[in-house]
């Protein structure tokens, strides 16, 4: 199993899976950022830009529904939303219009939280808060090696997380249930040469925390990225959309940054943490990894890109977006 | 989310850089602050900061394995189908 959206577009798009013997399978675990955050911090934000905010929020966010409605449909009804590439574009954005109020809608994984740390740090200006919503890979890792309904044999770990945490993040998850683990780049061939170095784990009965990706990956990961988390961020429990709360897996701002943070500026409810998608959509057994897109119902019946669903279909790291993409209509398991 | 793009520092002013990504991208304002390369290191860059330095001698390393995986494959479809896939069911 992988754990990372852009994993998954490597090997859908080269063809990855059609070139493996048929008792090896790769399944696309809990990676896609855009896919897990919660239906109540979507509408929280949805909320806010139709009462006089300005969400500045990523292209891809953009077009996935809360309960009710998206960043998108929000604007159509005169909600003020704009997409930014950037937190530093939000930062300047902010700085350009003192008279008006703006949150960043920060969502991501640990590879996007440094620089929104980064910016808190800095000082940013007073008309700009954060409703922090992003989630820390390790854990869920470690709540996959330990699902019994899974069943995982190996991990092809997200490489360019790991270059901000290194490889030690995933330690005490290895510690506690060692299954081999290859920290991956994100280019074809370094997926063909993790798996085989997966296999020849799996075939010694050997796991192993490996480094595949040594141009990127190191043990250490990126000192001054982590240390800026530390300083403005906290761990807490994570709700992961129709999937489950793991522990330590998500985060919040610290006191000491309390005017950064939107969700006490303005009195935002927390995620109650059970949330379902629309009837018979079965995103989170897709998000989890459970079954593949094909397996659900809608999968390119009434759930398409062009009208999609659920979150995996509206986000470029969703797994059903990324096959429906490339037009992969079975699903892909062990034929032995 | 872990799309991150390789490019080469070219210029550097207080915290950001200008990067040149190849084929002609070259993209200004990149934030460097949380890795401080110098000219001329390689960055992967994710949403607008350089999220880590490339190490030179481990890529290059990378390269010239993957050079001899691709040199010691078979150099038709036929024969690839028959060396290496015939193996496999």
């Amino acid at each position: 199993m992988h754990v990372c959206g852009s994993h998954e577009w490597t090997i859908t798009h080269f063809g990855i899976r059609t070139l493996l013997p048929s008792n090896v399978e790769v399944r696309a675990g809990p990676g896609c950022p855009v896919c897990v955050t919660p239906a109540a911090d979507i509408d929280s934000v949805t909320d806010l830009s139709l009462h006089g905010k300005t969400i500045l929020t990523y292209g891809d966010m953009s077009k996935a529904k809360g309960s009710e409605l998206s960043l998108f449909e929000a604007k159509a009804r005169g909600g003020d939303v704009q997409v930014v590439y950037s937190v530093h574009d939000a930062v300047e954005i902010a700085q350009a219009n003192p008279q008006r109020e703006f949150v960043f809608f920060a969502v991501g994984f640990e590879t996007t939280a440094p620089p929104t740390a980064y910016e808190i740090l800095k000082g940013p200006p007073r008309n700009l808060t954060f409703l922090v919503s992003y989630r820390y890979v390790p854990p869920a890792v470690g709540a996959v090696a330990t699902s019994p309904d899974l069943q995982v044999d190996g991990f092809i770990n997200a490489g360019h997380a790991a270059t901000i945490t290194g490889m030690k993040a995933y330690e005490p998850y290895f510690m506690k249930t060692p299954k081999p683990m290859v920290f991956a780049g994100f280019e074809p061939i370094d997926i063909l040469i993790s798996i085989t170095m997966l296999l020849k784990q799996i075939a010694a009965h050997d796991p192993k925390m490996e480094n595949e990706y040594t141009r990127a990956v190191t043990w250490e990961g990126n000192i001054r990225a982590q240390e800026a988390m530390d300083k403005v961020f906290e761990r807490v429990d994570g709700y992961w959309r129709g999937v489950a709360t793991i522990p330590e897996s998500g985060f919040r701002i610290r006191k000491e940054f309390t005017s950064s943070d939107a969700r006490l500026k303005y009195g935002l409810k927390e995620t109650p943490g059970d949330e379902q998608f629309i009837p018979q959509a079965r995103c989170g057994d897709v998000i989890l990894g459970k079954i593949d897109p094909p397996e659900c119902p809608l999968y390119m019946k009434t759930c398409t890109p062009a009208s999609p669903k659920g979150p995996t279909m509206v986000s470029m790291e969703g797994t059903c977006k990324i096959w429906a993409d490339h037009k992969v209509l079975a699903a892909m398991r062990c034929r032995t | 989310m872990c799309l991150a793009y390789p490019g080469k520092v070219i210029a550097i002013e207080g915290d950001f850089a200008k990067v040149d990504f190849g084929e002609g991208t070259i993209r200004d304002g990149v934030n460097v602050s949380l890795v401080q390369p110098q000219n001329g290191d390689y960055v992967l860059v994710h949403a607008g900061y350089a999220i880590q330095i490339v190490n030179q001698s481990a890529a290059l390393k990378t390269l010239r394995y993957w050079r001899e995986i691709l040199a010691a494959l078979p150099a038709d479809r036929a024969s690839y189908e028959r060396e290496v896939r015939g193996g496999l069911t």
